[in-house]
C-alpha cells in the first residue's frame, strides 16, 4: 500500500494554496503534517483524500492513478478537530455507520463495532447518544468510526486540539497503539511541534502551502535543511540572528562575539544566520557554552522550568532551562549559549552547518 | 482594584441539591489579594467557569457571600461589580476601527475624550497595536482580533478585577508565547487583580503568582507554581500538573521507611506516618527519577524523544515508572535501576500528602 503525490498543486483563482508537492507515504506509516494555521495542512489532506481535486499533478494509490476518483469511491476515513458524530444515533450506531453503508453482514458489524469500542474504551458508552458523552469520549467515537472500516488511508486533522490538556496527553499516547500492526497509512495534522516530536515516526513540515521537509521526525527536528523548517519545528520559537563569521567567531552586530566552536570552525568567513533553540541557552554555565549578556525582558517560571526572554543586539531571544532561575526584569543577565547545538544557514536560508547532535 | 473574598461559597444548578454530586461548586472559602495574578486550573467540569461566573455576578451563589474590598457584592449586578472580562473567542466590533474598539468600554462609561485618547494609545502600544489603530478590525488576523479583545479588557483603569476565560485557546503555539509574556508584562505594569481560567497547565503556571487547582467542584491546592510542582498536596495535582505527570506507586511503610515492591525507598515524609495505614502511594515526578547503579530494578519499555529530553518508560512489578533524560545523555537498554530523589519523593494516603 502506498500513497504518492506527484507534483500535486492547488490553485484557487490567482492564489496558490498548495505549491507543487511530491510526497510518498508508505504502508503502515504514521505521518505528521506540522505547520501553523493556514500553512496548508487541511488542504493537502483534502487533496490526499479526494475531497478536493488538485489543479495540477496526480495522486497515485498503490501505483494506480486515483486523481479523478472521488472520496466516496476511495477507502478513506477522516477525523476533524470538531467532534463530528450523528447526534441521533447511539455510539454503537455511530461506529457501525460506515459498515452499514458498505452493506457488511450484521454479525460481522457487531463483532467489529465491539472490538473497536473495546480498543477505544467505549464499551460502556455504546448505548448512549453523543451528547451524553464528554468531549474526549465524543472524539473517541469519531476515531472509532474511522478505525472500524479498515480504511487504507486515515486522515486526522488536529483531532486533539479541542480536548483538555491531560486528555490530549492520554489520547496522544493511545493513538500510535491503535494503528500499530495495521497496514493503513495515517496522516496526522498538528500545529504543535511538541506533538510531532512525541509521535515520532515521520514528520512533514509545512509553511505557506509548501512541504519544506519530510523524513523521520528526529531528522526533520535535528537536521532541518532550511531555516523555515527549523522555525516551523521549534516551540518556543527558535532564536535567530544575522551573524558575520570572522576570526574564529560568530559576531552579532558590532560587539557580541560567540566563539565558532567545534560545529562551525570549518565554515568559511562570511555572513550567515545563526539559529539556536531556546533550551540550548541557559542562565547558568554549561560545558563548552559561550557567555553573552542580555537585558531581561520577561521571565516565565513554570514550577519546573524557567523561560527567559532577553534582548540580544536588538532582537528578542529566549532561553529555556530546567529549574527556577528568577531574574528581575531590566537587569543584564549572563546567558550561556551552547553554540555547537545551533545551526548556521546561508543567505539562501539553506543549512550550511550544525545539526550533528546526538 | 480590589481584594476578593469568597466566604463559604457553594453553588448548584439543580433546584434542591441533596447529593454531593449535585454541587457544581462545593463549599469553599478563599481570599484573593489585591493586585495578584491568579489562575484557576482544572479539567472540564471541575467548576472553574462556575467560580468565574459567581465572581463576575453572572450567577448568584446558592449559598455564601462574595466580598470586594470587604464590601458584600453577593447580590450586586455584573455591571456594578466593575469587572472586565476577556473570553475564549474575540468579542469585537468588526466594522469599527481598532481605535474605536479599544475606546468603546471607556466611551460607554462616559470617559472624557482626552482620557480616552491617552488610555487607548497606552494600551495599544503595550499590545503592539499602535500602528493599526485606524484599521478596521475585520481585516485583522485571529490573533490580532484576540489582542483587541485583550486590549478592551485592559483599557479601563478603574476596574476591580480583570478576568480571562481561556483567552489563548484559539491562538497558534508560536503566538501563545508572545501573548502570554505580554499579559504577564501587563500585569506587572498595571498591577491589577487578574484571574485567568484555563485547563492548560503551561498557561496557568507561567501567568499566575498563585494557581488554584480545582477538581470536582473543590479546590485541591492553592500555591505558587513551584509549590505545585515540587510539593503537590494531592496526587491529582501531581498528575494534572507536569507532562508527563507524577509517578504513583503502591507502597507500604515498614520500620519508618517506604517499601515499594520489596525495595526500600527513601522519601521526604516517611517519618510522618505513625500507624501503618492502607492505600499508601509513593509519588515522584519523572524529573526526579534517574538511572543509577543501585535502586529499584526496572525493565525498559520505550523511549520517546521530546527534543529537549527523552521520556523513558519503564516498568517495575507491573507499575509504570517514567523518567526524563536530558538530550544527549545515554539510556540503558534491557534492565536498569532507578534512583528517586528522596527530597522529592513523598508518601500519599488516600490521595492526600501525609504530613
Amino acid at each position: 500500500m502506498s500513497l504518492e503525490l506527484k507534483k500535486v498543486g492547488k490553485r484557487v483563482g490567482a492564489d496558490i494554496h498548495i505549491h507543487d508537492t511530491d510526497l510518498t507515504l508508505v504502508e503502515g506509516s504514521f505521518n505528521v503534517l506540522l505547520g501553523t494555521t493556514l500553512a496548508g495542512k487541511t488542504t493537502l489532506m483534502q487533496l490526499m483524500a479526494g475531497l478536493d481535486r488538485p489543479t495540477s499533478g496526480k495522486v497515485f494509490f498503490d501505483g494506480k492513478d486515483v486523481t479523478s476518483i472521488p472520496v466516496q469511491k476511495r477507502n478513506v476515513a477522516m477525523v476533524y478537530q470538531q467532534f463530528i458524530n450523528y447526534p441521533n444515533f447511539s455510539v454503537y450506531e455511530n461506529i457501525a455507520s460506515p459498515l452499514r453503508v458498505n452493506a457488511v453482514a450484521r454479525d460481522e458489524i457487531d463483532r467489529r463495532v465491539k472490538k473497536t469500542a473495546d480498543l477505544l474504551q467505549l464499551t460502556a458508552m455504546l448505548p448512549r447518544k453523543p451528547n451524553e458523552l464528554s468531549g474526549g469520549q465524543q472524539q473517541r467515537t469519531a476515531l472509532a468510526r474511522a478505525l472500524v472500516k479498515d480504511a487504507d488511508l486515515i486522515l486526522l486533522d488536529e483531532p486533539l486540539a479541542n480536548l483538555d490538556y491531560k486528555l490530549r496527553e492520554e489520547l496522544r499516547e493511545e493513538l500510535p497503539k491503535l494503528f500499530a500492526g495495521r497496514r493503513c497509512i495515517v496522516v496526522y495534522a498538528t500545529s504543535e511541534p511538541s506533538e510531532a516530536l512525541l509521535f515520532g515516526s515521520n514528520t512533514a513540515t509545512m509553511h505557506e502551502g509548501r512541504v519544506t521537509q519530510f523524513g523521520p521526525t528526529t531528522d526533520t527536528y535535528r537536521k532541518p535543511a532550511s531555516l523555515i523548517t527549523a522555525r516551523v519545528f521549534s516551540d518556543p520559537p527558535i532564536n535567530t540572528a544575522a551573524v558575520v563569521k570572522r576570526d574564529g567567531a560568530l559576531v552579532i552586530g558590532n560587539n557580541i562575539r560567540i566563539p565558532a566552536g567545534k560545529a562551525f570552525a570549518a565554515v568559511p568567513d562570511g555572513e550567515y544566520t545563526l539559529a539556536i533553540r531556546p533550551h540550548h541557552i541557559t542562565p547558568f554555565p554549561q560545558n563548552g557554552a559561550a557567555m553573552v549578556e542580555g537585558r531581561v525582558l520577561i521571565t516565565e517560571l513554570s514550577g519546573s522550568d524557567s523561560v527567559l526572554h532577553f534582548d540580544l543586539g536588538g532582537k528578542t531571544w529566549v532561553s529555556q532551562s530546567v529549574g527556577i532561575h528568577p531574574f528581575e526584569v531590566g537587569v543584564l543577565a549572563k546567558l550561556y549559549v551552547d553554540v555547537d547545538q545551533g545551526f548556521i544557514f546561508g543567505r539562501d536560508d539553506q543549512l550550511i552547518a550544525g545539526g550533528d547532535y546526538g | 482594584m480590589a481584594s476578593i473574598r469568597l466566604d463559604n461559597l457553594r453553588h448548584s444548578y439543580v433546584p434542591s441539591p441533596a447529593r454531593p454530586e449535585d454541587w457544581a461548586l462545593k463549599r469553599l472559602t478563599v481570599e484573593l489579594a489585591d493586585g495578584g495574578a491568579y489562575a484557576l486550573l482544572g479539567p472540564s467540569g471541575c467548576g472553574k467557569t462556575t467560580l468565574l461566573n459567581l465572581i463576575s455576578g453572572l450567577l448568584r451563589p446558592t449559598e455564601g457571600e462574595i466580598y470586594f474590598d470587604g464590601l458584600d457584592v453577593t447580590d450586586a449586578t455584573p455591571e456594578s461589580r466593575n469587572i472586565a472580562q476577556v473570553f475564549q473567542f474575540p468579542v469585537i466590533y468588526d466594522t469599527m476601527t481598532v481605535y474605536d474598539n479599544l475606546a468603546f468600554p471607556l466611551r460607554n462609561r462616559g470617559a472624557a475624550r482626552a482620557d480616552i485618547e491617552r488610555r487607548v494609545r497606552e494600551i495599544a502600544a503595550m499590545l503592539e497595536l499602535d500602528r493599526m489603530l485606524s484599521k478596521r478590525a475585520a481585516g485583522l488576523t485571529a490573533d490580532g482580533k484576540q489582542k483587541i479583545s485583550l486590549g478592551r479588557g485592559l483599557v479601563r483603569s478603574d476596574v476591580n478585577v480583570i478576568m480571562f476565560d481561556e483567552p489563548l485557546t484559539v491562538i497558534d503555539p508560536h503566538l501563545k508565547w508572545v501573548l502570554r509574556s505580554k499579559l504577564r508584562e501587563l500585569h506587572r505594569k498595571i498591577g491589577r487583580t487578574m484571574i485567568y481560567v484555563t485547563h492548560d497547565q503551561t498557561e496557568a503556571l507561567t501567568f499566575a503568582d498563585q494557581v488554584v487547582v480545582m477538581k470536582d467542584g473543590e479546590i485541591v491546592q492553592i500555591g505558587t507554581p513551584v509549590e505545585l510542582f515540587e510539593k503537590p498536596r494531592h496526587t491529582f495535582v501531581g498528575h494534572f500538573i507536569g507532562s508527563p505527570g507524577m509517578n504513583l506507586l503502591p507502597c507500604v511503610v515498614k520500620d519508618g521507611e517506604a517499601v515499594f515492591a520489596g525495595h526500600p525507598v527513601a522519601s521526604a515524609n516517611a517519618a510522618a506516618i505513625r500507624s501503618s495505614p492502607k492505600g499508601l502511594e509513593l509519588g515522584v515526578r519523572p524529573e526526579f527519577v534517574s538511572f543509577a547503579d543501585a535502586g529499584v530494578p526496572v525493565d525498559m519499555v520505550k523511549v520517546l524523544d521530546a527534543g529537549r529530553y527523552r521520556i523513558v518508560e519503564t516498568v517495575a512489578a507491573g507499575n509504570t515508572i517514567k523518567l526524563l533524560v536530558p538530550e544527549g545523555r545515554p539510556i540503558p537498554s534491557g534492565q536498569a535501576r532507578l534512583r528517586f530523589d528522596p527530597a522529592h519523593t513523598r508518601i500519599y494516603e488516600d490521595g492526600w500528602l501525609v504530613t
